[in-house]
């Protein structure tokens, strides 16, 4: 186990240098220049040009890179080119609101959606097998934004149940904070909840096929418990390798929830700054994430070690 | 004891079966009576409704394809037939309980076995308290003889063997002491000694819970040495019943007599005349290594300095109980593993040393048959294209593979039309056939077969042992057979070499080696081989 996570840990090294070199490459292949953006229209070529060598953009582009890669070896991820803020401190003033909203959805969508498949699975063929599909299934395909800007108009706007839009942190105002949060949460979640009831849904009805199920049924075990106790434990890998990709999903899901509902997040900076061509700001939002991904798979590996004796690494 | 009041009546129970299969009853008309300390045994092969009867009595028929249609079932005197799911969830478990007859896969793998044993106590002893179901759960391991209970209390079902496996099943029936108790082929997948272990368990619990047991077998060695009373069922119907000394001894209906027939029986196979071997076994060993959580290293010795020969022609048998490393060996033999030490050598050549290429040369010459016919036949693939894939592969046109493989289809007794169909057509006997079929289609020198008849109800098994003699005769193969009944490896050894923990402890001629054994251990599995003396 130790092994494992020490052994992730240095693999993860490989993986961060690789998504960096993506990262830097793809930003500079995009078409559009910071300093044409940040000197504004009017602004003379000499002027961009000054402003150009000012932030190192006119060195050639390997010199640029190993420049900013040993900048980040050391912890220091560079300045935003349009606020001239340290990238760090950046990305963490905007974390807060981003964690909130991502581990809220995450909470719901397991409170709601693992239920909801074992009972679909339990009650296989019948109309709530059917409603939970064919749910999930307009879960899936219906985009976030509409999602969030239907559930605005519904709740918000005309029946005035919730607040439209912002954010209120947690540790602020607790109350206003959960009013603030339904909407984006839901609006998040619902993707997610689609896919995750679907899973439960059918690793179950594979498990509920097997020879243990009907072992506890003749121990005496009512049907529901049979459900609970035996059978959703032995479901549980598939949900949560599901569950691991969901995060993943959550990431570009948040870049959107946050500007429908103007929430200064992670999600927000990020489209910030690839409009601007902020190249700082995005190779270390990039490599935050990845960092993120990284952090939450070897969670999952860990989390199959608990679920499953038989798992081991 | 028949003058006790019965504990499981049943009367003219009759069980539909969904519409468009070959029958319209899974079980029709079958009436029976249990009675305080009897043990009744259910005798039929797969598909004779003796499964189903033992559902309806639980209440876990698989909801919507079956049906009770008519009849009565009394449990201690109350009507259970129809009674509501709570009343059942109060009895199952309590006053009737069920040992399955898959230990490999009937426990909770994710669940330790002294809670899967506990829970039992938790859903029907409310008021116990915590340390009370430890030690009740802890006596309980001991009465089924299960190893060192306070470790085995935290270990899961993967950790430990079939055998035990199987003894936890039985602590779980037993935990409330119910008044019966339904066994279904709670033997058929262990290995003799472990299997007259668990009879005489039953024995043993029988007389100190006083309860009854309805046993479910195909095997009538086992009828002959546990049963009180005897019913046998045939395409769900009852075909005789009566006390087992009466079936045994003077069976009325002529499928009792061919079920008792087919129990295979003692019959030595003459040693064949020296010849140089085809398959040479040398000091082969060969060790798992496995480690743990934080990078403890447990070492099994599954083969140890094992050597043998085998002759052209011949069968050697490998005969021990589960964990003895038979099949450890059979998969270095064929090549899926490599000993640690020791050669195997064929033809002279030693197998684990040549290069992949060579090695993929000489692999078709020896070939596994496996144990079950069930899953060992891809699903997709017509049999056809499962049987010419080898041959071809080594250089047969696909005309030539095919006319060979209807050729040996025919020969292994099937249709050759059997070519064009899928697996999931054929029975398992058929699959089993098909299976030698296709090891035979890379015309092997050697032919290694793992517990190739265990799946197998007893008719069958002896139809399919008369087939691999007809065709040893006649091609002239020789065969390692690997099995843990010793009345089947009589019927087709010459050899036969008992094996244990992971050394064989005695080879030798067969008569030699059952009538006059060496060794301690070989003088118990012979002990332990069920219904050879009363039959």
């Amino acid at each position: 186990m130790l092994r494992l996570v020490a052994l992730r840990i240095l693999s993860s090294v490989p993986v961060m240098f690789i998504v960096a070199v993506i990262v830097f490459g793809l930003l500079r292949l995009s078409p559009g220049d910071p300093a044409v953006i940040l000197a504004g229209d009017s602004a003379t070529p000499e002027a961009i040009a000054a402003l150009r060598q000012q932030l190192g953009l006119d060195q050639p582009l390997p010199i640029q890179f190993v420049t900013w890669l040993s900048g980040v070896v050391t912890g220091d991820f560079g300045q935003s080119i349009l606020s001239r803020m340290p990238v760090l401190s950046l990305i963490f003033d905007r974390l807060e609101a981003t964690l909130v909203l991502a581990v809220s959805a995450i909470i719901i969508t397991v409170l709601i959606a693992v239920p909801l498949g074992a009972i679909a699975a339990w009650r296989h063929n019948s109309w709530i097998d059917r409603a939970v599909m064919a749910l999930s299934v307009a879960g899936f395909s219906v985009p976030a934004f509409v999602i969030g800007y239907l559930l605005m108009l519904f709740f918000s706007v005309k029946w005035e149940l919730l607040p439209v839009q912002g954010y209120v942190s947690p540790f602020a105002d607790p109350g206003a904070a959960v009013r603030h949060l339904i909407l984006p949460s839901v609006t998040l979640a619902l993707v997610f909840m689609a896919l995750i009831a679907r899973v439960t849904r059918s690793s179950l009805l594979e498990v509920l096929n097997q020879d243990f199920v009907r072992t506890a049924r003749a121990k005496g075990n009512s049907q529901r418990r049979v459900l609970w106790r035996h059978a959703l434990p032995n479901a549980a890998v598939p949900i949560i390798t599901v569950i691991g990709i969901g995060i993943a999903m959550l990431i570009s899901g948040v870049v959107v929830t946050e500007s429908v509902f103007n929430i200064p997040g992670i999600g927000r900076l990020t489209i910030d700054a690839i409009l601007a061509r902020d190249y700082p700001v995005v190779q270390g939002l990039m490599l935050f994430f990845a960092l993120i991904y990284v952090g939450v798979n070897l969670l999952i590996d860990i989390a199959y070690i608990i679920v499953d004796p038989r798992i081991r690494y | 004891m028949s003058q006790m009041k019965p504990v499981l009546e049943m009367q003219d129970l009759s069980v539909t079966l969904p519409s468009g299969l070959d029958r319209t009853h899974a079980v029709e008309d079958v009436s029976l009576t249990i009675r305080r300390g009897e043990i009744l045994c259910v005798v039929g092969e797969s598909g004779s409704g003796k499964s189903v009867t033992a559902s309806v009595v639980m209440g876990l028929l698989p909801r919507n394809s079956l049906n009770v249609a008519k009849g009565t079932v009394m449990l201690e005197g109350e009507d259970i037939t129809s009674a509501p799911e709570q009343r059942m969830d109060q009895l199952r478990g309590n006053r009737m309980a069920m040992i399955f007859q898959e230990p490999l896969t009937a426990l909770n793998p994710v669940m330790a076995l002294g809670r899967q044993i506990a829970e039992v106590l938790v859903l029907h002893k409310p008021g116990l308290g915590k340390a009370a179901i430890r030690s009740r759960v802890l006596e309980l391991m001991a009465d089924v003889h299960l190893p060192a209970p306070e470790e085995m209390y935290h270990r899961y079902p993967h950790q430990i063997s079939g055998g035990q496996r199987q003894r936890v099943m039985i602590a779980m029936a037993l935990a409330m002491e119910p008044a019966l108790i339904i066994a279904d082929e709670p033997t058929t997948a262990l290995d003799v000694t472990t299997q007259a272990q668990i009879l005489k368990l039953f024995r043993e619990l029988l007389t100190k819970h006083d309860s009854a047991v309805m046993l479910i077998t195909h095997d009538f060695g086992v009828v002959a040495e546990i049963a009180d009373q005897v019913l046998v069922m045939r395409r769900g119907k009852l075909v005789e019943s009566g006390t087992a000394q009466d079936v045994l001894q003077s069976p009325r209906h002529d499928y009792t007599k061919e079920l008792i027939a087919a129990v295979p029986r003692l019959r030595y196979l003459p040693q064949l005349a020296e010849r140089e071997p085809v398959l040479k076994a040398e000091n082969v060993s060969l060790t798992y290594r496995q480690s743990s959580w934080l990078g403890k290293t447990t070492e099994v010795h599954a083969v140890q300095d094992v050597s043998f020969t085998l002759a052209p022609g011949e069968t050697l048998g490998i005969v021990g109980e589960s964990g003895s490393g038979k099949s450890t060996l059979a998969r270095m033999v064929v090549g899926f593993e490599k000993p640690d030490r020791g050669r195997i050598l064929f033809e002279g050549q030693d197998m684990p040393g040549l290069t992949p290429a060579r090695l993929r040369q000489m692999r078709h010459r020896i070939q596994m048959i496996f144990q079950d016919p069930y899953s060992s036949l891809n699903p997709r693939r017509r049999v056809g294209q499962s049987m010419i894939e080898g041959p071809v592969r080594m250089g047969k046109s696909n005309a030539e593979a095919h006319r060979c493989a209807c050729e040996l289809l025919e020969l292994v007794g099937l249709q050759p039309s059997a070519v064009d169909r899928f697996p999931h057509e054929f029975s398992g006997g058929q699959r089993q056939r098909i299976c030698i079929a296709r090891a035979l289609a890379l015309e092997p020198d050697v032919i290694v077969a793992d517990e190739a008849v265990s799946a197998l109800d007893v008719t069958v098994q002896a139809q399919v042992l008369d087939l691999f003699e007809k065709l040893r005769t006649e091609l002239g193969f020789a065969m390692l057979f690997i099995t843990h009944d010793l009345r089947v490896a009589s019927n087709i050894c010459n050899r036969v070499a008992v094996m244990s923990k992971g050394r064989i402890v005695e080879q030798g001629e067969l008569k030699r080696v059952f009538e006059n054994p060496e060794n301690e251990y070989t003088r118990k599995l012979l002990a332990a081989m069920p219904g050879v003396s009363e039959m």
